[in-house]
């Protein structure tokens, strides 16, 4: 296997033989390119489409009061329904593999925030601590709002990393100052920033929604109420759905059938849907790819095949002239190996290197198309594959060329 | 020297039998026919001898040929080359006897067309395990002996019929064998170039090398030293040639 003088006599060989080189070449690259540019294509979309969804997180349920449609007990239709910290109480009592709970209420007018002679215009979101968790909004300077700020209802705020840019300005730290909300002060304990592509989730500020209810007249209010659960499939989701409506339906006199009585949207049914989605995909992917490999395959053996077989009259005088059985067909394989590895090399390059291109050249805010990551192992998998393919193809007509007699292989034009 | 005739044949009693076949046959099967070809040849070549076979189309030369140089199998009988039993060999063996007994000369010379003259004639050696370096060496001495020292470098298809068939001459000797097999190697060569080959291989035989010739042309098996006429398959007749005639009543007149 390691001799010089045989991989030069291969050398040679390959040299002077570049169509028969570059054909089978081809295949094996070919397959390999294509390959890498599907598996590649296919993340980058299914990493794109991913990205539509906020960086939420995934398993959270979020319920928003409506007005009733139906009539119920002898009450009208059209009846406002309003949340209030009882059904935030309940939930959580109510609720057995609850994670996360917090419930938000909207101050009304205007949403201008001051800090000095600074303004601007962001989204007050006033919440629980757990908020933390279901927007997946991590403080990346000081605290998130914590439960002794709910207790005590401190006017603190936690700002997003947009807001901080936007309102402390020369890289002023905003902990410890004060910003104003309708003209309260309000103290920065902390800065948060979301992995998203949407900049609204980081021109937040948090602030405690008991602090809210008290100094915005709230009273109890509460506008919506998200919560996250353990991991459901996709059934127990939908049940799971169906008995929180019942549970405020029983709670606010309305029939739990009234579907415009509360509105429920439910990331975890959203994403499972997606994830089915790109379940199909990646699948349709994987088949289209394992077909690109099978023509590989398919086409390297062919060529080996012809190889072989045009080379008949030559293994003919090598054998007349001396050569083994096992030389002819072991330069034949070894001739084989070093083109498909080389082949399979460029077209491993090639591909990623059209996936890098494609990478930069996307606008990097695209809901369509993002990091096309290829999975490296797959690659070098199929690779690998397609050389031991053809060397698998070439050894069977190789070993049937160097066994035939001699006169027979020479007679051959 | 103490020799002795029988059968129109020259033996010697001390020299080595180089070939020695006893009821020889060879038949091709084609679908249901079989095609009987040899039918039962008895022949003793020895250690330097300058043969030629000669017969008519089909009758059966090259068959023979092809048996000698272990390209082809036979049915019956039996084959000795330098005494040894050439049946039932396993394809290693064959391909070294092939490499390290036999020098094969084609009539359509038979070069691998992508390699130079230089390549075609080191071919043997690469075999044998001699280092590139080496074997390219040894094989432009021989090219050199050949008058082609110039034409190394060239592809076969740049080379006149000739030229090739001296460049498959220098290829079947690289490997110095004990016997040259030519199956028609003027075949393809017109009547000067053809002469010309032929003093080659009188030159090879010379120097010890047992040649054996397939021809169907009287001029260049006259330049043999032993002529065998195969016909349907066995030996008609053979004949001391000419030359040889006058050159040992010569030796005995000395
Ligand atoms: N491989 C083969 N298969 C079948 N018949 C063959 C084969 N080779 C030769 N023959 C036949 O055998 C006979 C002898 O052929 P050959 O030895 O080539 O004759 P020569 O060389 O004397 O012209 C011919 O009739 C030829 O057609
Ligand atoms: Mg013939």
């Amino acid at each position: 296997m390691f001799d010089i003088d045989k991989w030069q006599e291969i050398f040679s060989t390959i040299q002077k033989n570049k169509l028969r080189t570059f054909l089978t070449g081809f295949s094996v690259a070919w397959g390999i390119f294509m390959l890498i540019v599907l598996l590649g294509s296919g993340k980058g979309l299914e990493n794109g489409i991913h990205s539509n969804f906020d960086a939420d997180a995934a398993n959270s349920i979020w319920i928003f009061p409506g007005q009733t449609s139906i009539p119920y007990k002898g009450i009208q239709p059209g009846k406002y329904v309003r949340f209030t910290n009882e059904d935030y109480e309940r939930l959580k009592r109510e609720i057995k593999n609850l994670e996360r709970i917090s419930s938000r209420y909207d101050i009304r007018g205007n949403d201008l925030i001051s800090y000095k002679n600074e303004y601007g215009s962001f989204g007050i979101n006033t919440i629980h601590p757990d908020m933390e968790f279901i927007e997946n909004s991590f403080p990346i300077k000081g605290r998130f709002i914590n439960n002794i700020d709910i207790e005590k209802s401190r006017k603190v705020a936690v700002i997003g990393d947009l807001v901080d840019e936007a309102l402390f300005k020369n890289g002023k730290s905003p902990i410890g100052e004060y910003i104003k909300i309708k003209g309260i002060p309000f103290k920065v304990v902390g800065v948060y920033s979301e992995n998203s592509n949407n900049d609204g989730e980081r021109r937040r500020v948090y602030i405690p929604i008991s602090t809210a209810q008290m100094i915005f007249d709230g009273g109890n209010r509460v506008n919506n109420i998200a919560l996250s659960v353990k991991d459901m499939t996709l059934d127990e989701s939908k049940q799971f759905e169906e008995k929180l409506k019942a549970s405020f339906a029983a709670n606010h006199n309305f029939d739990k059938e009234d579907d415009r009585a509360i509105f429920i949207r439910n990331n975890q049914e959203n994403i499972k849907e997606f994830q089915n989605a790109f379940q199909g995909i990646r699948l349709f992917i994987w088949v289209i790819g394992i077909g690109t490999i099978i023509a590989g395959i398919v086409g390297v053996s062919n060529i080996m095949i012809i190889v072989v077989k045009e080379r008949t009259k030559e293994i003919g005088i090598r054998k007349a002239i001396g050569a083994t059985p096992w030389s002819i067909v072991s330069s034949i394989l070894q001739e084989s190996i070093l083109i498909t590895s080389f082949a399979g090399y460029i077209g491993l390059v090639l591909g990623v290197a059209l996936m890098e291109i494609i990478a930069k050249n996307v606008p990097a805010d695209s809901m369509m198309f993002k990091n096309p990551e290829i999975d490296m192992s797959v690659a070098i998998s199929a690779t690998i594959l397609l050389i031991i393919s053809g060397t698998f193809a070439g050894y069977i007509p190789a070993r049937r060329a160097a066994k035939i007699k001699p006169v027979v292989a020479l007679r051959d034009e | 020297m103490y020799r002795l005739f029988r059968n129109n044949s020259l033996y010697s009693i001390i020299n080595l039998f180089m070939i020695e076949l006893k009821g020889l046959h060879k038949s091709y099967i084609t679908g249901n026919n079989k095609l009987h070809v040899l039918k039962g040849l008895d022949l003793i070549i020895e250690q330097g001898e300058l043969v030629s076979v000669m017969g008519s189309s089909g009758s059966g030369k090259s068959t023979l040929l092809n048996v000698l140089g272990i390209l082809d199998s036979y049915d019956e009988g039996y084959y000795k080359l330098n005494n040894t039993l050439m049946s039932n060999l396993t394809e290693k063996k064959a391909a070294h006897y092939r490499n390290n007994m036999i020098g094969f000369v084609f009539q359509s010379f038979n070069l691998i067309s992508f390699k130079n003259a230089m390549e075609n004639v080191a071919l043997p050696l690469y075999y044998q395990g001699v280092s590139r370096k080496k074997r390219n060496q040894i094989a432009l001495e021989y090219l050199d002996r050949m008058g082609l020292k110039e034409w190394a470098d060239h592809m076969p298809n740049e080379l006149s019929g000739g030229q090739m068939q001296r460049v498959a001459i220098a290829r079947s000797m690289i490997s110095k064998p004990k016997v040259i097999l030519a199956d028609e190697p003027t075949g393809a060569l017109d009547s000067t170039t053809s002469l010309e080959v032929m003093d080659l291989f009188r030159e090879i035989n010379s120097s010890g090398i047992t040649i054996i010739i397939v021809t169907h042309e009287k001029d260049i098996s006259e330049k043999t030293d032993r002529i065998i006429y195969l016909k349907d398959g066995i030996i008609e007749s053979e004949f001391i040639s000419p030359r040889k005639v006058s050159e040992t009543v010569g030796a005995y007149r000395n």
